[in-house]
């Protein structure tokens, strides 16, 4: 197993994302999406529903979920797991939110 | 034994209940004939208010139906006041002449709403409320807009004033007393109460003495107080208390006091007249609340059956109001005094107070607002004179404090007493349910609705009812399919609507705030529902939220299953060019989309663009003059047409130019569901208008309009309107019929859907038979289209929304160059 530093980049500001909305970052090829929440908590989950790859950017936010454009299955934005029933597990990126400006480690 | 002949004089609830309990003990004991001073069937009087304010219907209303009473062999004389009784012939004969011998005679006439005889009561537009004619006369007089004064502010009163100011009138409430409601109210609840209805906008005018009601030419104009204030009005509602009506039992020589006099057995001065209702005094008391009436129903019923102990009791009716969103409970005593201890709690930020009377450790009285779910527990308390000085502490927190944690709802039911008083309405106690569960086998809901009739009035115990099925069936009951539009909500799509437009709920925080949502920020099924219902309930008033649609009405295109999108142009009646087929075309080529091709609605598909090019695809199509053509979107797709008279040798109209000019009328509305139209220029139908959401064939005399087809998952031939004769009566009928779906439709639902539950019937009768509704609808739908036809392509060019268009950050590394 590779232990690896946590790299981190500023990937921009806060205000550069809707309340209750996302935004895509392009790494690679890795699309990773960076939701914003009502309460302004910012969360970065794989941008690829685990049960069809939907692009989870494109979903509806609501707490501290996203529901699916494709599939309708809701993703935890914590814990990149699906709720309810499904079962199924996105990757989780982990961000710092320095006043405005948001950290996306990789 | 040959059936005795039961006669009864009014028609109201009592009565109704009566007759249930009547035929539940002995089916074929009676030939029953009923007169009716109303001209209707039996209905609910308690829910008038949520007529009045449009929440339900009369016929979501309706108690016994006519079928109910063929069913029974009972005769009803609808509209039949009965002018006589004679006790020597025992016969009844109403005023238009119909005469019925009787065995036994029930007299139900309930009560007369109280006038205030002072100057000017018989002005037209002065109105009692009281039956379904006053309600009526109201929504009528609330349609004209204006003023309205309503002379009393006890629970009538408040209702009516509620009802009217939520149809949109400038209400005034005048109440003698210095509090409202002062009857189930104290001062503090009475204050917390005025506070809310004031911030509705409604005028409360406490201590006020009515002198006259002033008009011009026998019609209301305002009403003077003794002060000498003058208040313009429209119209006045007197709700200042009913009276019992007892006239024709005093004709009759019967006793009579206040109400018509009756032993504990419902039985009047003469042994085979009984009474029961509002018109009864049973032991010095005459009544006014559901309860106590249906006690008196089943007490008259068991009587009426042969002989029996069941007699008339007393007890405290708590009281409810029935305005959406003023929660108050009270029961019992609560004036003050020395041998008697108050508790209070109150929290002014979230507006509530509870406050409960005590006497010698017993619960005598209860005051709640704002917080009422243990108003059925102190009532308890207060029915079985429980001592409560082990638990005074805590008392006053309801009834999940006691005995530490929380308590979850089932334990509460499973510990309550049988005795226990589950549907205050209809006086049904948990063990009432809990027998007639096992005895009958009963599982559902309903089943246990029609058998005991518990939740079947107000519906405000449904929860408890469901917990009591739920702790007697165990594991074979399930909680019926949720009805509500989705797991945040216990309301449904139709309820959410009208509670929107009767509470003026103008963004989607406050509807969750207000119908109380379960979710602090609602889900992906309701959130795009609340926002469409929004959009088509305020046009120029709601902000859309962006974030509150799906991903094709954000970025106004479809998604595909790689994540790609598709783009279709809008191309009116199907109609192109050579400059735009080109446009076309360069779009394809400069961008590599890679495929192109023909939709069913007549125009072209451009399929596997990258989100990325949305914006410069769309630019270059908006240069060469194209629009969206909303392929993604819950609203007007396509208006499909064939060549008509220009070309067609069979062609009886214009089909296309007529399909251009309704997509340029409807193009940019947002609709419950997708809608899709077509022209046919005659009957061979190449349009295939017949399996439209809306289709029109051309016939040699005209139009023939139709609707309601479906051809895609369910297959169904469209439903004809009517014919109409020019292009402008097709646009407006067909804009009329849009908009009435638009403000009635259930997100998603389609026009047949929601066609096949409103009824065709129902909807021919609104927008092709009445011409004024109509122009209404048409009239809304123009004011709409304001908001609406904008090109959101081109808005997005300019920069909106530009978020969803571009990555926030590109880390990939550059490769370094060779």
């Amino acid at each position: 197993m590779n232990i690896q530093n946590t790299q981190w980049v500023t990937i921009g500001a806060l205000n550069d994302i809707p309340r209750q909305g996302a935004r895509r970052v392009i790494a690679g090829p890795k699309t990773i999406a960076i939701f914003r929440t009502t309460q302004d908590e910012v969360y970065a989950l794989e941008d690829k529903c685990p049960f069809k790859d939907g692009p989870l950017s494109e979903g509806i936010v609501h707490g501290k979920t996203v529901s699916c454009p494709i599939t309708n299955w809701v993703i935890s934005l914590e814990t990149g797991a699906a709720q309810g029933a499904d079962q199924g597990q996105t990757q989780v990126f982990p961000i710092k939110l320095e006043g405005q400006t948001i950290q996306l480690g990789l | 034994m040959a059936k005795q002949r039961l006669v009864i004089i009014g028609n109201g609830m009592a009565p109704g209940r009566m007759l249930e309990h009547l035929f539940e003990e002995n089916h074929a004991a009676f030939d029953v004939t009923i007169f009716n001073a109303e001209p209707r069937v039996n209905y609910d009087r308690i829910m008038l208010s949520p007529v009045l304010s449009g929440e339900k219907s009369f016929e979501d209303i309706i108690i016994h139906d006519d079928a109910w009473y063929a069913q029974h062999n009972i005769t009803l004389h609808k509209g039949a006041k009965v002018a006589k009784i004679d006790r020597t012939a025992k016969t009844v004969t109403s005023e238009n002449g119909i005469t019925a011998p009787y065995d036994k005679l029930v007299i139900a006439t309930g009560s007369d709403p109280f006038i205030i005889p002072c100057p000017g009561h018989d002005l037209d537009g002065v109105l009692p409320y009281r039956d379904l004619d006053d309600t009526d006369a109201m929504t009528a007089a609330a349609k004209q807009g204006g003023n309205a004064v309503v002379i009393g502010g006890g629970l009538l009163g408040l209702e009516a004033a509620a009802g009217l100011n939520t149809l949109g009138m400038d209400v005034t409430v005048l109440h003698l007393m210095p509090t409202l409601m002062e009857r189930q109210l104290d001062s503090a609840a009475g204050y917390l109460l005025e506070k809310e209805l004031e911030s509705r906008g409604i005028d409360i005018r406490c201590k006020s003495n009515t002198k006259q009601i002033i008009g011009e030419d026998g019609q209301v104009t305002g009403v003077e107080l003794e002060d000498g204030t003058l208040i313009k009005c429209d119209i006045v509602v007197m709700a200042v208390g009913i009276r019992p009506n007892v006239a024709l039992a005093k004709d009759t020589g019967l006793e009579v006091n206040r109400g018509i006099v009756t032993t504990n057995g419902m039985q009047t001065s003469d042994a085979n007249i009984y009474s029961i209702g509002e018109c009864a005094e049973v032991g010095g008391m005459v009544y006014g609340l559901v309860a106590p009436l249906y006690q008196m129903a089943a007490v008259a019923a068991k009587h009426l059956c042969g002989p029996t102990d069941a007699l008339f009791q007393h007890s405290e009716t708590p009281t409810k109001l029935k305005v959406t969103g003023c929660d108050l409970y009270s029961v019992g005593d609560f004036a003050e005094g020395d041998d008697r201890e108050d508790i209070v709690l109150r929290d002014a930020n979230m507006g509530t107070y509870k406050r409960v009377i005590i006497q010698d450790n017993k619960v005598i009285g209860a005051v709640l607002y704002g917080a009422v779910e243990d108003g059925g527990w102190y009532n308890e308390m207060l029915k079985s004179g429980e001592d409560i000085s082990d638990m005074r502490d805590t008392l006053i927190f309801g009834q999940a404090y006691q005995g530490g944690g929380e308590l979850d709802p089932l334990a509460m039911v499973a510990g309550m007493s049988d005795d226990a008083e589950i549907c205050g309405c209809n006086g049904i106690t948990k063990g009432m349910i809990t027998s007639k569960i096992t005895s009958m086998g009963l599982t559902s809901l309903a089943d246990v609705r029609a058998h005991t009739k518990a939740s079947a009035s107000c519906g405000s115990c449904t929860g408890l009812v469901e917990n009591v099925m739920a702790i007697t069936l165990g594991d074979a009951f399930k909680l019926p399919e949720v009805e509500g539009m989705c797991g945040c909500t216990p309301h449904d799509h139709g309820t959410v609507r009208r509670l929107i437009k009767s509470q003026g709920l103008k963004s989607i925080p406050a509807v969750m705030q207000e119908l109380e949502w379960n979710t602090p920020e609602g889900c992906s099924k309701c959130r795009p529902a609340l926002n469409y219902y929004l959009v088509a309930d305020w046009p120029g008033e709601y902000q859309d939220d962006q974030q509150s649609r799906f991903i094709n009405e954000r970025v106004h295109a479809n998604i595909q299953k790689d994540g790609t999108y598709s783009v279709v142009p809008r191309m009116f009646g199907g109609l192109t060019t050579p400059d735009e087929l080109r446009a076309i075309a360069d779009v394809a080529d400069k961008f590599e989309i890679p495929t192109v091709k023909v939709t069913g609605g007549q125009r072209i598909d451009l399929l596997g663009v990258k989100k990325d090019d949305l914006i410069p695809v769309w630019d270059d199509l908006n240069k060469a003059g194209m629009i969206s053509g909303a392929a993604y979107a819950k609203g007007l797709r396509t208006v499909k047409t064939c060549v008509g008279t220009d070309w067609c040798r069979f062609g009886t109209q214009d089909s296309t130019g007529l399909g251009v000019r309704l997509e340029k009328l409807l193009w940019g509305s947002w609709s419950p569901a997708k809608l899709k139209l077509a022209v046919s220029g005659c009957p061979r139908n190449c349009a295939e208008s017949t399996c439209k959401d809306i289709g029109i064939i051309c016939v040699d005399s005209g139009y023939e309009i139709h609707y309601g087809g479906a051809a895609g998952l369910h297959i169904q031939g469209t439903t004809k309107l009517g014919n109409v004769e020019t292009e402008e009566e097709v646009l407006e009928y067909c804009a009329a019929m849009t908009q009435y779906y638009r403000e009635t439709g259930y997100y998603l639902e389609r026009i047949y859907k929601w066609a096949d539950r409103l009824g065709y019937d129902h909807i021919k009768s609104v927008i092709y038979d009445d011409p004024v509704a109509r122009k209404d609808y048409y009239e809304r739908f123009l004011h709409s289209q304001k908001f609406a036809q904008v090109d959101p392509w081109a808005e997005r060019v300019k920069g909106a929304e530009a978020h969803e268009f571009t990555p926030m950050a590109d880390l990939t590394p550059r490769e370094a160059a060779e």
